[in-house]
């Protein structure tokens, strides 16, 4: 069953168009990764799903028209962001951080600390002065803690070292085995994603130049959209 | 560096000694400098929701402050004068206790903080500045036309209102009630911040359109920061006006506005004392070189710029360091 679809998805900011069409499909429980080179419309369109900007076309998600709600609303109903540059909360300690994003559900500050041990050898610090790599865990963290149907990973390897994303990547892959949540992840590597993701949809120059099964992504696809 | 919590405490004990001192060396007047430091830390312990915790520059908290001096008074002179009051649904003796009087304080300051906080946060920057500013002119102007209750020269009232048990006329009991109001309103603001509402305000003001992305909508945020501020703003109103025995509409001047603001930017914004070490700094100020010259503001302007400049955190902030460091 679908979970969120995205059809003709068009976004601009102000008079600069950026996405000129983005389609694809996500089913519950699906982990679905959104590829492209730089500047493609990656970001745009989860930026456009998570309503920071105003776009146009088709935004279905379990059901309701994205389109009709503000920011909030949408991820009230289950879309859960990780945003690139981690963007936490600096001035909040670690827990002041998920207890803020806190929601109803199965994910708790124990469960996220159980997730993530060093966050929780760092409840009282503050935001600002945790590594990029844990900035990066509490932003996943944070994002869990919301209890989304969704997760949407944008870019959350990016400029870490080696040993932390592989243990971003670690978490990715026990979220996806141990949990019924649809993840949707924007990453440049694409030996990592081919390891976790059931399907892809390729975007390039705002729109969906390829979509389908990982397994069917050819080699020549990605070397002409992706450079890798 | 202090720990904050070590001068917190200190300040209180210091601002509960001053007044036990004067009644020992019979000084009512102390008792009463005292009082009046303890209720302008009240409205601005109010101003420091909006203002230190939402990041609202509130330029009209004074309409907060004279609706809830209004309250007092207009209940007050009603029953004063065996005057009832018809409020066209119902028609109402007025009431001489505090208790009641607060309550309606209260709920009516509450009720226009939501209806201007609904109208205001739709702006935000200089036109929220600007347009909590032309509310709270609004009423000054309509108190000033308002005839009914005195009009510019306002409503005396000759004899303080009751509190059950106290003795509201001996100047250290109403300190303690006033005292008690203000260590009740600062428990509350300790538990509002450590709350998971007050963090989620403390990430709104930080990155408004961020927490959206975590389900929280800023406005409404905000807005019941607004109206939290607005209602402890409007008994610190109606204590001020009992402390007077007297209302008059530079209750809701701009000048109150601004003088509460100062009060926190002086003791430290979005610190949990610093509008009460503010309010002390600037009644002392206003005592001291008050009796020297008529133009004691320049001094006060003087150090306001020294704080600013040299002491972002306010005098709180110079002593116990950045916040969320001690």
């Amino acid at each position: 069953m679908s979970l969120l679809h995205v059809e003709n998805l068009t976004a601009s900011y102000g008079a600069s168009q950026a996405l000129f069409g983005v389609n694809f499909t996500l089913a519950e429980g699906e982990v679905l990764a959104l590829m492209g080179r730089n500047g493609m419309g990656k970001t745009t369109t989860v930026k456009a799903i998570c309503r920071m900007i105003p776009s146009a076309g088709r935004l279905d998600f379990a059901g309701h028209d994205l389109h009709r709600l503000p920011s909030f609303r949408a991820a009230r109903l289950g879309l859960g962001l990780v945003p690139e540059g981690r963007r936490c909360f600096a001035g909040l300690t670690v827990a002041e951080n998920l207890i803020a994003a806190a929601r109803p559900g199965h994910w708790s500050i124990a469960r996220v600390t159980e997730f993530f041990p060093r966050l929780g050898e760092r409840l009282g610090q503050r935001a600002a002065s945790l590594s990029g790599g844990e900035q990066q865990m509490l932003a996943i963290g944070r994002a869990l803690m919301t209890n989304p149907r969704l997760l949407i990973l944008d870019e959350a390897t990016e400029g870490l070292a080696p040993l932390i994303r592989a243990e971003i990547w670690a978490t990715i892959a026990a979220l996806k085995r141990d949990s019924a949540m649809s993840i949707l992840v924007i990453d440049k590597t694409l030996s990592e994603l081919a390891q976790v993701a059931d399907s892809a949809a390729i975007i390039a120059r705002g729109q969906t130049v390829w979509s389908g099964a990982m397994d069917d992504l050819s080699a020549d696809v990605t070397e002409q959209y992706v450079g890798v | 560096m202090i720990r904050e919590r070590y001068v917190n405490a200190a300040l209180l004990a210091g601002l509960l000694a001053v007044p036990l001192y004067a009644l020992l060396v019979d000084e009512p007047f102390t008792i009463t400098l005292a009082t009046r430091a303890v209720i302008l830390a009240l409205a601005a312990v109010g101003l420091n929701i909006a203002l230190g915790w939402g990041g609202l520059v509130s330029f009209g908290h004074a309409a907060f402050f004279g609706i809830g001096g209004y309250s007092m008074g207009i209940l007050a002179f009603h029953a004063q004068n065996f005057m009832p009051l018809d409020l066209g649904f119902m028609v109402f003796d007025g009431t001489k206790s505090m208790p009641v009087i607060w309550l309606v304080a209260i709920i009516t300051s509450a009720l226009a903080a939501f209806l201007i906080g609904l109208l205001s946060l739709r702006t935000s920057g200089v036109y929220f500045i600007m347009i909590t500013l032309a509310f709270a002119q609004m009423f000054y102007y309509f108190a000033i036309s308002w005839s009914r209750y005195g009009g510019e020269d306002g409503i005396s009232i000759y004899i303080r209102n009751d509190f059950p048990g106290l003795n509201t006329l001996v100047p250290i009991q109403f300190f303690g009630i006033c005292f008690a109001a203000l260590v009740l309103a600062l428990w509350l603001n300790a538990r509002l911040v450590a709350s998971p509402f007050g963090l989620a305000l403390n990430a709104a003001r930080q990155v408004p359109v961020r927490v959206q992305t975590v389900g929280l909508d800023p406005t409404r945020l905000k807005l019941v920061a607004f109206v939290i501020s607005g209602a402890i703003t409007g008994l610190a109103g109606a204590l001020f006006a009992d402390l007077n025995r007297f209302v008059s509409p530079s209750m809701f001047s701009w000048h109150l506005s601004g003088e509460l603001i100062v009060l926190i930017i002086l003791g430290g914004v979005g610190r949990l004392m610093g509008p009460v070490l503010g309010a002390v700094l600037f009644v002392a100020l206003e005592h001291f070189l008050g009796g020297l010259t008529t133009h004691w503001h320049i001094a006060l302007g003087a150090i306001l710029l020294g704080v600013v400049l040299f002491a972002r955190g306010g005098v709180i902030g110079l002593l116990c360091g950045p916040k969320g460091q001690s």
